[in-house]
């Protein structure tokens, strides 16, 4: 049985490509769309990967990831983070609040690949 | 010996001839000794009614102690030697270097006057690619489209054994992402060759009627008649508004214009100022209004019937400002946040409470402002709705009224283009390297 991803996004035909690539590998994807919901999504679905993305309606990446570093129930909970804003001050902001990986928009599909699979040692 | 070309040189020479005690002629003038001492000395810039009132008691015209092309040269190359960091110019000896080679002075102003100018606009275009909410959500579109049009596309050409079903779908997205790219792309271009024309160019509904106010110096005559026409009226043709927020918002504006004009006729207004002086809270106390309308009002004022300029700004309850009516030398962001420092904002924290500061904004040779502030709750649902709080800030130049003495708060424009080092207020770092 292959390992579990919720991604976290809004953009309906990026979803659907990441949704191919990881599940080609064998991997189960589910997806949130609704900033405001998601740290619940997260908490109950219980992934072995998030992907999040920083600009989502609702609510900021930013602030979930915040939530999910504070969950001791979430501790060691890979959250790879995608962004459209590649600037510096993001990626320091990403590191700083416990994000274990930052990507920016627009990413090759091998490079989402690779993380996912780095980060849960899969 | 040569005559001064410095105003406040020339009222400490007057005064001097005269015999007259520095202390005495800040007394009559109703001004304090110490901020005389500083206009002497020429480190605070002096005009309109106290220009007038010190001319008086000095026995001469106003024009006596300002004539002289010499005055605004050498008040320029002062503002361009305090700004100078590294070796100082010989400030005392301005005067001099203007009589001895007036065409290098000239030259010398000249450059300095367009440094600043390319400074500001500079300023704007930052504040604009920081803070601007079209552009930030027109790239934000772009880049979405393009990461979906390549991870799409390179499914695409590297998977041989792409189920048929999968394939109709990432061919549809493929279009349906390059279309929008299409035309985000466009709209940007559009948008950016627009604002290269005019980098002042209006880009949210609140600027087109800022633009539609300042083409008539914020005064409406139409609606000062005790007739006064529907607002909708007087927006039929205005070339300003293009857009139906903007159109939207200028008739709310017109709409308080005109109740405001109601309760507090121009005539009777304008008698009530030459008695009162441009102190809103006697005025709003005389016409039975809240000093928020008595600040719209002064601020509507035609021109010659205050002293100066008024300017006025107001926010709601997130800060956000929705009004600007700015005046030289206090300078308003276009985009973003304001200055935590300003009275406006400490109003907002605390409502009801009238509170009047000096200010005085970041910069060589600053001049300062007396402000009045308020903020009120707007009752929009009634005393059981969400509170809904309106501040509002009432801007003086010392050229418009008399700067009272007394503690003077150091201002800011925005944080990112502010050259103040250690303001305990700092929300981010500026993008102007040196300090003041």
């Amino acid at each position: 049985m292959g390992k579990h991803v919720l991604l976290i996004e809004d953009e309906p035909n990026i979803i659907e490509a990441i949704r191919f690539i990881l599940s080609r590998e064998g991997w189960r994807v589910d997806t949130h769309s609704d900033g405001t919901t998601a740290y619940d999504r997260v908490t109950a679905v219980r992934p072995d990967i998030v992907i999040l993305d920083v600009m989502l309606p609702g609510r900021s990446g930013f602030d979930i990831l915040r939530d999910i570093r504070a969950d001791t129930g979430l501790n060691g909970l890979p959250v790879l983070m995608l962004t459209a804003k590649g600037q510096v001050k993001d990626r320091e902001m990403a590191e700083r609040m416990g994000a274990s990986r930052f990507m920016a928009k627009p990413f090759s599909n091998t490079e989402v690949l690779a993380s996912v699979r780095e980060l849960t040692g899969a | 010996m040569p005559r001064s070309a410095l105003t406040g040189t020339r009222i400490r020479e007057r005064r001097t001839v005269l015999g007259m005690r520095q202390a005495d002629l800040a007394r009559r003038a109703g001004i304090s000794p110490s901020y005389l001492n500083l206009i002497e000395h020429n480190r605070r810039r002096i005009g309109g009614r106290l220009l007038v009132e010190l001319a008086r008691h000095l026995g001469v015209e106003a024009s006596a102690l300002t004539e002289g092309a010499g005055a605004a040269l050498i008040e320029t190359l002062r503002e361009a030697a305090a700004g100078q960091e590294g070796r100082a110019a010989e400030i005392d000896r301005i005067e001099e270097f203007a009589g001895r080679f007036p065409g290098w002075a000239v030259l010398l102003a000249a450059r300095y006057r367009r440094v600043r100018e390319l400074e500001r606009t500079v300023e704007m275009l930052t504040d604009r690619m920081t803070h601007d909410p079209f552009l930030s959500a027109s790239l934000h579109e772009v880049i979405s489209a393009v990461t979906a049009i390549r991870s799409t596309a390179a499914i695409l050409a590297e998977t041989e054994d792409i189920d048929p079903d999968w394939q109709r779908r990432f061919h549809r997205n493929l279009s349906d992402d390059s279309r929008r790219l299409a035309e985000g792309a466009q709209a940007l271009v559009a948008y950016l060759d627009e604002g290269a024309e005019d980098p002042g160019a209006q880009s949210s509904p609140q600027e087109e009627v800022e633009a539609f106010l300042r083409a008539r110096d914020y005064h409406l005559p139409e609606l000062e008649r005790p007739q006064a026409p529907d607002p909708a009226e007087l927006l039929a043709g205005a070339a300003e508004l293009t857009s139906a927020p903007a159109r939207e918002l200028a008739l709310a504006f017109l709409g308080r214009y005109r109740r405001d004009a109601e309760r507090m006729p121009l005539d009777v207004f304008a008698r009530a100022v030459r008695d009162e002086g441009l102190d809103p809270g006697r005025l709003a106390t005389r016409f039975g209004v809240d000093p928020a309308a008595a600040f719209r009002r002064l601020a509507t004022l035609p021109p010659g019937l205050a002293a100066g300029p008024v300017g006025l700004v107001v926010c709601d309850g997130s800060g956000t400002l929705t009004f600007r009516k700015p005046v030289e030398g206090f300078v308003l962001p276009r985009f973003g946040a304001a200055c935590p420092l300003w009275p406006l904002y400490q109003a907002l924290a605390r409502p009801m409470a009238p509170l009047r500061a000096v200010v005085e904004p970041a910069g060589p040779m600053p001049p300062r402002f007396l402000t009045y502030a308020l903020c009120q709750p707007a009752l929009a649902g009634g005393f059981e709705g969400p509170q809904v709080l309106e501040a509002s800030m009432l801007i003086l130049p010392e050229e418009t009224v008399v700067i009272p003495d007394g503690p003077v708060q150091p201002i800011g424009t925005s944080c990112r283009i502010c050259p103040r080092r250690d303001c305990v207020a700092r929300r981010e770092p500026s993008i102007l390297a040196g300090g003041l």
